[in-house]
C-alpha cells in the first residue's frame, strides 16, 4: 500500500487541503470578528444574565448556609411526597449522611443548587420550545437539527463560544449546563404532545375547546408523563455536566473531581463521583416514582 | 329550546392535496376507484343530498368505509367540504368564521364517539362538565348541571371514577351525559354503540329513545346496523362509496329497497318489527270484520293480539277509531316471511 503512493500524482495521495496560511487568516478573522462582537455587546449580556447569577448565588447561599438538618428533612419530604416510597426516602437519607460524614455536604450543596437552577431553566426553556415544534412541522425541521448539533458537539467545545461570551465563572457554567441539559425536555415534550390520542383531541375540538384550552386541558395532561421522562433526563444529563463546567469555574462536587484529576487523588475522586451518582440516583428514582403515579389514570382503555 | 333541521347540499368531500381540482370530473361520472388510482385522491362523499329532520333522529347507515364518519364531521366542520353545503337554521357552517364555528360547536352541537375519547386524566364528573367548562359556565352550575345528566344516564356513584376504572358501556355513558350536558340543540352520534355488547346496547337505545321522547334534539345518529337503523330512525339514509343510494323512513327502505345493495341489507331484518299494518291492509269491502287494530301497528303486535284473541280477521281503525282498511292473519304472515328482492320488483 505504501508503496503505492510513490507512483500516483501527490494530490491523491495527500488530501489536499487549504493551504495553512489562508485557513490561518480565515480562522483569525473570524475568532477576532467574534470577540469584537461580544465587546461591543458585553454590557447587554452583562445586563442579561445578572438575574441568572443572583438566583444562582441566592440558591446556593440558602442551600449551604442551611442547618443541614433542616435542609435534609426538606429533600426527605419532597422525596417522600414526590415517589410515595418509603424505601426511596431511607436510601436518600442514608446517602445524604454518608455524604455528609464524608465531609462533602457543603460541596454537595453547592452542586445541588447548580442541578436545581439548570433544571428551572432548562425547563422554562424546553417545555414552550417543545410545545412550538409540536405546533409545527416547519418548527419541528429546523429545531431538530439543531437538537442534534447541541447533543453530539463534544461538550467542551461549545465551552469555548460560552467562556469567549460570558467569561469564567458560575453563570456561563449554568449555561453550558443548560444547553448540555436541555434538548431532551425539547424533544420529549414535543413526541408527547404530538402522542396525545388523535380522538381526544377531535373530541376536545368537537366540544368548540380554543386552542390554548386545548393545550391546558388536553395536550399538556396527557403529555405530562413524557414531559416527567424528559425532566429526568435533563436532572441526569446537568449531573453529568457540571464536571465538565467545573472547567469553566463552578465549584462544588465537579471541582473536586477536577483537581483529583489534575492531582491524581484517586480517593477523593471517587468519592466526589460517588457522591454525584447518589444524588444522581435520588433524583432519578424520585421523578420516576412520580412520573408513574401521574400515569396511572391517563392510559386510554378502549371496551 | 327549538330544533332545527339540517341541510345537506351537494356536499363533496375529496381527501388529497388538491381535492378541489377533481370535483368537476366526480361530478362528471369519476368512480372512487379511478380517482384513487389515476391521481391518488380519496373520494369521501359525493353529491349528498339530506335534509335531517328537526327535532328527530336522522340515521345514516352503510358499511365500513362509505363515508358515515366523512359526512357527520361536515355538520360540526371537524372535517371541511370541497364543495356544497351544510345549513342549520339558513346558516352555512361550512362559511362561518373560526369565531363562529367555535361558537356554534360550543352552544349549538355535541358529540358522541365511537371509541368514546373520554379525556383519561379526569374522573367522570371532570369529563361530563368538559363542554360547559370551555363555555365558562361556572364550577357549581357545571357540576350540578353534569351531575343531573350522570344519574340520567345511570351513573350515579361513580363521579369520581376515572374512564379507565369503567367499563365499556360505562364509558359510553359517560360520552352520553357529556353530550348531554352540553344542552346543544344538535346531537351526533357516530357509531356511539357499536363498541357495545347486544345487550348493553339495546339498553342504551332505550336510553336515546326515551330522552328523545322528551328533549327533541335534532340527532344524526351513525351505525352499520340495520336493527339499529330501524329501532331509532325517523329518517334513515343508506351510503355507499360516498354516496346516498337510499333515504326515507324505515319502512319505506325495507319495502322498496332501491338496488340489490340495500336488498342484501334488508333481507335479515325482521320484517313484522318493521312494517306496520294499513301498509299490506286491503280496502274495506263491507261491514268491518273482526278485532280492532290501531294504525301504526307493527305486524308482529298485530299477529299476537290477533292469535290470542284467536281472530284470523281483523280491520283496521284509525285515531278516532274509523275502520280504514282490513286485514287477514294468512296476509300478515306471508307478509312477514316474503323477502322482497329487488329483481322481483323490477320484473
Ligand atoms: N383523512 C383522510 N384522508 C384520506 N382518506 C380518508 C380520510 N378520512 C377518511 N378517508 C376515506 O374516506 C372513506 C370514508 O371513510 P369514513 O371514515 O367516513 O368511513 P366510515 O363509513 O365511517 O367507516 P367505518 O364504519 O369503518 O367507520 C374511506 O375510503 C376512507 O379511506
Ligand atoms: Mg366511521
Amino acid at each position: 500500500m505504501a508503496g503505492l503512493c510513490e507512483s500516483l500524482p501527490d494530490f491523491l495521495c495527500k488530501f489536499p487541503a487549504f493551504s495553512d496560511v489562508s485557513i490561518r487568516a480565515v480562522r483569525k478573522s473570524v475568532d477576532d470578528g467574534f470577540k469584537a462582537l461580544v465587546r461591543s455587546y458585553v454590557n447587554a449580556i452583562d445586563a442579561m444574565v445578572q438575574p441568572l447569577q443572583w438566583f444562582l448565588n441566592y440558591l446556593e447561599r440558602l442551600f449551604v448556609s442551611s442547618p443541614w438538618p433542616i435542609i435534609l428533612l426538606i429533600m426527605l419530604a419532597i422525596v417522600y411526597f414526590g415517589s410515595r416510597n418509603i424505601k426511596i426516602t431511607i436510601g436518600t437519607a442514608l446517602s445524604m449522611l454518608a455524604i455528609g460524614l464524608l465531609g462533602l455536604w457543603n460541596d454537595t450543596m453547592v452542586t445541588l443548587a447548580m442541578v436545581t437552577v439548570c433544571t428551572l431553566i432548562a425547563i422554562l426553556v424546553g417545555i414552550p420550545i417543545g410545545i412550538l415544534m409540536a405546533r409545527s412541522d416547519r418548527v419541528q425541521g429546523i429545531v431538530n437539527p439543531i437538537l442534534d448539533v447541541m447533543q453530539t458537539m463534544p461538550s467542551f467545545v461549545y465551552l469555548i463560544p460560552v467562556v469567549m461570551i460570558f467569561g469564567i465563572g458560575k453563570v456561563p457554567g449554568l449555561i453550558a449546563v443548560v444547553i448540555y441539559a436541555v434538548p431532551p425536555m425539547i424533544r420529549l415534550t414535543n413526541l408527547g404532545i404530538r402522542l396525545v390520542d388523535k380522538e381526544v383531541l377531535e373530541a376536545a375540538d368537537a366540544f368548540g375547546s380554543s386552542g390554548w384550552q386545548k393545550l391546558k386541558n388536553v395536550q399538556m395532561p396527557l403529555a405530562l408523563p413524557t414531559i416527567m421522562a424528559g425532566i429526568n433526563q435533563t436532572i441526569m444529563m446537568s449531573l453529568a455536566m457540571v464536571v465538565v463546567a467545573s472547567m469553566v469555574g463552578v465549584g462544588g462536587l465537579g471541582k473536586n473531581v477536577l483537581q483529583a484529576i489534575n492531582n491524581q487523588f484517586f480517593t477523593v475522586g471517587f468519592l466526589n463521583g460517588f457522591a454525584l451518582v447518589a444524588i444522581a440516583i435520588i433524583f432519578d428514582r424520585t421523578s420516576q416514582a412520580y412520573g408513574k403515579r401521574l400515569q396511572k389514570h391517563s392510559e386510554v382503555i378502549h371496551g | 329550546m327549538v330544533s332545527h333541521a339540517i341541510e345537506v347540499r351537494n356536499l363533496y368531500k375529496i381527501f388529497g392535496p388538491r381535492g378541489g381540482d377533481y370535483v368537476d370530473a366526480v361530478k362528471n361520472g369519476l368512480g372512487k376507484a379511478e380517482l384513487n388510482q389515476k391521481y391518488g385522491h380519496v373520494l369521501g362523499l359525493r353529491d349528498i343530498n339530506i335534509s335531517m329532520p328537526a327535532g328527530g333522529i336522522m340515521v345514516v347507515m352503510g358499511l365500513s368505509g362509505s363515508g358515515k364518519s366523512t359526512l357527520i364531521r361536515h355538520i360540526n366542520r371537524l372535517i371541511d367540504p370541497t364543495a356544497g353545503e351544510v345549513l342549520y337554521d339558513g346558516v352555512d357552517v361550512c362559511k362561518m368564521s373560526e369565531n363562529d364555528l367555535r361558537e356554534f360547536r360550543r352552544h349549538k352541537t355535541a358529540m358522541v364517539f365511537q371509541k368514546f375519547a373520554l379525556l383519561p386524566h379526569r374522573t367522570v364528573l371532570e369529563n361530563t362538565v368538559y363542554g360547559l367548562e370551555i363555555q365558562g359556565v361556572g364550577q357549581a352550575e357545571r357540576e350540578k348541571r353534569a351531575t343531573q345528566w350522570i344519574a340520567r344516564v345511570g351513573l350515579s356513584g361513580f363521579e369520581n371514577h376515572y374512564p379507565n376504572q369503567l367499563s365499556g358501556g360505562m364509558q359510553q355513558r359517560v360520552g352520553l351525559a357529556r353530550a348531554l350536558t352540553n344542552d346543544a340543540d344538535i346531537l351526533l352520534m357516530d357509531e356511539a354503540y357499536s363498541a357495545l355488547d347486544p345487550l348493553i346496547r339495546v339498553d342504551m337505545q332505550t336510553v336515546l329513545l326515551d330522552l328523545q321522547k322528551e328533549l327533541k334534539k335534532t340527532v344524526v345518529f351513525i351505525t352499520h346496523d340495520l336493527d339499529e337503523a330501524l329501532r331509532l330512525g325517523d329518517k334513515i339514509a343508506i351510503l355507499r362509496d360516498g354516496m346516498v343510494v337510499q333515504q326515507g323512513t324505515g319502512q319505506e327502505i325495507v319495502l322498496n329497497p332501491a338496488d340489490e345493495y340495500i336488498t342484501a341489507f334488508v333481507k335479515e331484518v325482521n320484517r313484522g318489527r318493521v312494517v306496520n299494518v294499513e301498509t299490506i291492509m286491503a280496502p274495506l269491502s263491507g261491514n268491518p270484520e273482526g278485532m280492532p287494530i290501531a294504525k301504526g301497528t307493527v305486524l308482529e303486535m298485530a299477529a299476537r293480539a290477533m292469535t290470542s284473541a284467536n281472530q284470523t280477521l281483523a280491520h283496521v281503525v284509525d285515531e278516532n277509531n274509523r275502520p280504514v282498511g282490513a286485514i287477514s292473519l294468512s296476509a300478515i304472515i306471508s307478509s312477514m316471511v316474503t323477502p322482497t328482492s329487488h329483481e322481483a320488483k323490477a320484473a
